[in-house]
């Protein structure tokens, strides 16, 4: 008799707790996937394809949807790796190598405007409209669009465009962290 | 004489070791052999030199300006020849270069020719006074260098009730603000009547701390003496840093300045008193600013004292003026114990900001040991903050949390570094994390930079691709309809010709079969002469066809 | 490496502070061992030796450098209260398990010096409190009243289990915490209980005295700016205002707060222990909720709970509730929400 009552209690508790999810479910539904725009919004945004997707809007929805790793960013580097474990409540996982290598230092493109030949291959393939030119004209690139994700450097048939480091100015210039003890890891 | 009746929490007790710059008088610098000056000594849009190399200049002429309201001009400090415009280590904590003026004096410190306004002539009105004091490149000489012409203008805008003269002086070590209000009160005075000339305020106070009496009372003379009303010249309790611009105005007036606004959205200005000397001969003598009071003192300096120093000396020239070193491996720190800057090398030269060189010991830097949360930086923090949860946060990059424990707020005075029993870089910690902060928030304006270009191009390419294929499909369509029209003419024509052909054949087939029918046109034999029987059996089957034509109906 | 301002060595270090303590343990311990004999002298060799080797020994595993770990004195107040806390005469190898767990789990497992929550010292007594009862609760009369006692050479030999134990049984006997707390539960009145030979003037004999010296040391560490007087102070009221109320109410069934607060470990707890700034809480609001927290708890242990001392629970359980206790006293940020009274 008593465990039929236990039982009964037990199956009203969680019928009643099922209801309440339940109700929760449809009254609080959030419409669309604003789990793709919070992940976008920390990646870099270099559009570089590094990661193995058409840029980081697919790469965004693809980790969304849990079928890639969080980890295939270079330019994002470890910051973006951290951010994005802590938004999705996962493992940190090291940067995979096989997609290229984090530079501290950002890169940007240049073209060397004695061989440029105004072909507009690069203008084509910059994903960022960076590129100022046009047929059988100069082409140069504007330094402060570029996210330096070098898609120019193949299509270009004389080989013109290099990638430097952005000038660092006193206006970026920032103060090290102090040493300590415990050999500067992130604690 | 009051004294103020209000306080701030924390503050530390310092040493002032303001006495060994106190024996010598205020002397003036002799010129260097060769002036580096800065060409963009200020807050704001970087000046541009609007002379050349090779350039021969006299002393307050324009040397580099630039057209931003955020923006004060440069002036040659002496006359002489430009000999270089180049990049030369500068006063910076990166040890990175900037633009400057080479500058070779001649000697002679001819000065350009200038109409200086006689005492008679009419006040200038608000508009003039601001534009003089733009033109002749003042800044805030306390060290925070910002444009003094566009502060009072915006300040003006919103209307100001207090006037805050800031003689404070704070920091251990620095005497300049000391002696020059103790030798030039009344011209520092002149430069507070033009100031409220401009702003107008309902009163104006004037803080010095209590250790230095003798320019108290200097000022106070110089107040007596002076025709101007509502000024109080008060006297505040020596305490580091009560000559924090916050810290200052809560100290006189009561009020805190909230920490995301100004203070001049509260009604409250405050101005150096060095930059009050400064306006004071931009506008009586139309000098622009060209030279500043410089302390060189520490106890790594022969003769410590304060000198008048052209802008662009280098360092090595007034550590010379001083009596050289007293100790082999000298630290040099531009600026005050404790919000100063190193100097890596003494060839750096004076700018607008330089208030003091400080001569001191190397200390050997050791790893700071761990925090054991004992709270002294809590009880010494001026802005009342925690700065032990501050360090934790910056300590583990968590700067989302350093931003709600409102690490923006921080002045940077030292306070915490200076009683953290483990010897913990407190403030660097707080520079780290801005520093970390402000690049996070240009990557992230930059990223959304390109995503939204990202996108757009995503649009456009989709976009031409449509139109293109549209175009396609017009053309297709054009092409498909004019073969149509061909194929149709051409059939018709041919349709024509083979119906006239076929009408002419039939014609003639119709003609054939008349001609053989009337041919074949012959009566019957059997219908006429008929036998009344034949007659009677032909009324017999008609009556009969009748009858059955009737029943069948 | 570039440095920034300010450029001037702060006065007070660590190792100082540190130092500071050690030097307001000594007249109390000097005292227990006037009192109770030699034994302490056992347990602190015992107790310093083992914890510098387990700091030495853990120190290597997580490869941190040695010396800037070992100079200050961390290690040796641990080791220092905790030999204070327990019995005289512990066998070594209660005093090894119970300094490596504080060493261990009580410090390093945290992050090492500055990182732990809980007061290490704590945390090895409470762990050999609850897992070796029989041990912990054999402590001896004081030598006023004791027949015998050992000397030096035989405490050693006594803790390390050299020799045998049943000769010294005599010596034996409860705390005067102790014996208030079974004897209320008999229902013996107040002045009946006092008649027992352990009780002295105002508390229990020799140890109300330690506890005076307990509390000149606390002085002497607020007077050198070592602690500041917000925790002590909070946790006295905090004891004062509960055992006043409930002696008033019945003084014979219930002990005085004079004797409270002058026996057990409640003034080595106010001045020492509580006062660990690692572990207490960090603003100043904050440190009197913290003490005043401990204070209360201590009592209630005492007079409900089931041991009869309450100190190193009640900290723990303090410890506990600092982050909460921090984030809700945060103090008023300068220039936010100011007063509006100008």
């Amino acid at each position: 008799m008593l465990i039929l009552i236990a039982v009964l209690t037990l199956s009203f508790i969680a019928g009643s707790f099922g209801l309440i999810l339940g109700y929760a479910a449809i009254r609080f539904k959030v419409e669309g996937n604003p789990i793709v725009d919070q992940i976008d919004a920390i990646l870099p945004q270099t559009q570089c394809g590094q990661c193995g997707f058409a840029g980081c809007r697919p790469y965004a929805e693809a980790i969304s949807k849990e079928e890639a790793p969080i980890n295939q960013c270079p330019p994002g580097g470890e910051s973006t790796i951290v951010a994005l474990a802590d938004l999705l409540d996962v493992e940190i996982l090291e940067l995979n190598e096989e997609n290229g290598a984090h530079s501290e230092i950002p890169l940007v493109a240049i073209i060397d405007e004695m061989n440029c030949i105004g072909c507009t291959l690069c203008i084509q393939a910059c994903p960022v409209d960076a590129i100022l030119g046009s047929a059988k004209h100069m082409h140069t690139i504007i330094e402060d669009e570029c996210t330096g994700c070098e898609l120019c450097l193949p299509p270009c048939p004389v080989d013109c465009i290099d990638m430097v480091p952005i000038k660092q100015t006193l206006a970026d210039w920032k103060w090290p962290a102090p040493e300590t003890l415990s050999g500067n890891q992130h604690a | 004489m009051p004294n103020s009746v209000y306080s701030f929490h924390g503050g530390l007790h310092l040493d002032d070791h303001k006495s060994e710059s106190l024996t010598q008088p205020l002397q003036i610098a002799s010129f260097a052999d060769e002036l580096i000056l800065k060409v963009s000594q200020h807050i704001g849009e970087p000046n541009t030199p609007v002379v050349t190399i090779g350039d021969r200049v006299k002393r307050g002429q324009l040397l580099a300006e630039s057209s931003a309201l955020v923006s004060a001009p440069v002036h040659a400090p002496t006359s002489g020849t430009i000999k270089a415009i180049e990049n030369r280590s500068i006063a910076h904590a990166s040890g990175q270069k900037a633009e400057c003026f080479i500058i070779v004096p001649d000697g002679k410190d001819e000065a350009i020719d200038v109409e200086i306004r006689s005492a008679e002539s009419t006040a200038l009105d608000k508009a003039a006074l601001l534009d003089q004091i733009r033109s002749a490149g003042i800044v805030g000489l306390g060290g925070a260098v910002f444009p003094t012409a566009a502060k009072l203008t915006t300040a003006n805008q919103h209307g100001i009730k207090t006037l805050i003269i800031n003689g404070a002086e704070c920091e251990p070590y620095i005497t300049c603000d000391d002696l020059l209000m103790q030798n030039y009160a009344s011209i520092i005075f002149k430069g507070i009547s033009y100031l409220q000339a401009i702003l107008q305020p309902e009163k104006t106070i004037i803080g010095i701390e209590d250790n230095k009496p003798a320019a108290i009372k200097a000022m106070q003379q110089a107040l007596t003496e002076s025709s101007l009303s509502n000024i109080t010249v008060t006297s505040i309790p020596t305490l580091y840093p009560s000559g924090g611009e916050k810290q200052l105005i809560k100290l006189l007036t009561g009020f805190e300045v909230h920490s995301s606004q100004l203070s001049f959205e509260i009604g409250i200005l405050c101005q150096n008193v060095g930059t009050c000397a400064a306006i004071s001969q931009a506008i009586d003598k139309s000098r622009p600013l060209t030279s500043r009071v410089v302390t060189v003192t520490g106890p790594g300096i022969k003769n410590p004292g304060n000198w008048f120093t052209p802008l662009g000396t280098p360092v090595s020239h007034l550590i010379n003026l001083a009596g050289g070193y007293t100790i082999e491996k000298p630290k040099l720190i531009m600026g005050g114990p404790m919000m100063g800057l190193t100097l890596k090398s003494d060839q750096i030269p004076v700018v607008k900001a330089t208030n003091t060189i400080l001569v001191m010991d190397q200390q050997e830097q050791e790893i700071a040991q761990e925090c054991i949360r004992c709270g002294r930086c809590t009880e010494v923090c001026p802005v009342q903050l925690l700065p032990q949860q501050l360090y934790w946060y910056s300590r583990t990059h968590q700067f989302n949390l350093t931003e709600s424990y409102h690490l923006f707020d921080c002045i940077e005075c030292g306070c915490c570094s200076a009683v953290c029993p483990s010897h913990i870089p407190l403030v660097q910690y707080y520079r780290f994390a801005k520093g970390e902060i402000w690049d996070q928030r240009r990557k992230t304006y930059k990223s959304d930079r390109s995503r939204k270009r990202h996108e757009f191009r995503d649009a456009r390419v989709a976009k031409q691709k449509l139109l293109d294929e549209e175009k396609r499909k017009l053309k297709r369509e054009a092409l498909a309809k004019k073969k149509a029209a061909e194929l149709a003419a051409k059939e018709k024509t041919e349709a024509e010709s083979s119906n006239s052909q076929n009408a002419d054949a039939v014609q003639a087939a119709l003609e054939r079969v008349k001609a053989r029918k009337k041919a074949q046109q012959v009566d019957p034999k059997n219908t006429t002469d008929l036998t009344t029987d034949q007659q009677d059996q032909i009324d017999e089957a008609d009556a009969r066809r009748e009858k059955n034509k009737v029943d069948d109906a | 490496m570039t440095y920034s301002s300010p450029y001037i060595t702060p006065s007070a270090s660590t190792n100082r502070l540190m130092l500071n303590v050690l030097i307001a343990l000594i007249p109390g311990t000097v005292a227990y061992i006037w009192y109770f004999g030699v034994g302490l002298i056992v347990n602190l060799v015992f107790a310093i030796s083992f914890a510098l080797l387990f700091e030495t020994a853990i120190l290597l595993l997580r490869k941190r450098p040695l010396k800037p770990y070992l100079s200050d004195f961390s290690a040796v107040i641990t080791a220092w209260l905790f030999a204070l806390c327990i019995p005289m005469h512990s066998p070594w190898w209660l005093i090894a398990v119970g300094i490596g767990f504080a060493m261990i789990a009580g410090k390093h497992l945290y992050g090492g010096m500055g990182f732990n929550p809980f007061n290490p010292a704590m945390v090895g007594y409470v762990a050999v409190l609850i897992s070796f009862p029989v041990e912990m609760t054999t402590w001896y009369l004081p030598l006023q009243i004791s027949p015998d006692s050992l000397n030096i050479l035989q405490a050693f030999s006594y803790s390390l289990g050299l020799v045998d134990i049943q000769q010294w049984d005599a010596l034996t006997s409860a705390t005067p915490l102790d014996q208030y707390k079974t004897s209320l539960s008999l229902n013996m009145m107040i002045s009946e209980i006092r008649q027992s030979p352990v009780f002295g003037s105002f508390a229990g004999v020799g140890w109300e005295w330690i506890a005076n010296w307990w509390f000149i040391g606390g002085l002497y560490l607020i007077f050198t700016k070592t602690i500041r007087w917000h925790i002590p102070v909070a946790m006295i009221l905090g004891m004062l205002l509960l055992s006043f109320s409930f002696y008033v109410v019945d003084p014979d069934s219930v002990a005085s707060p004079g004797f409270h607060l002058f026996s057990g470990g409640l003034m080595l707890g106010a001045f020492f222990i509580a006062t660990d700034p690692v572990t207490a809480s960090t603003t100043v609001k904050g440190r009197l909720i913290y003490g005043f927290m401990i204070g209360t708890l201590v009592y209630i242990i005492r007079h409900w709970g089931g041991y009869p001392d309450g100190v190193a629970f009640a900290v723990l359980l303090a410890n506990m509730s600092v982050p909460l206790i921090d984030y809700y006293t945060q103090p008023r940020v300068f220039g936010v929400n100011p007063p509006e009274d100008h």
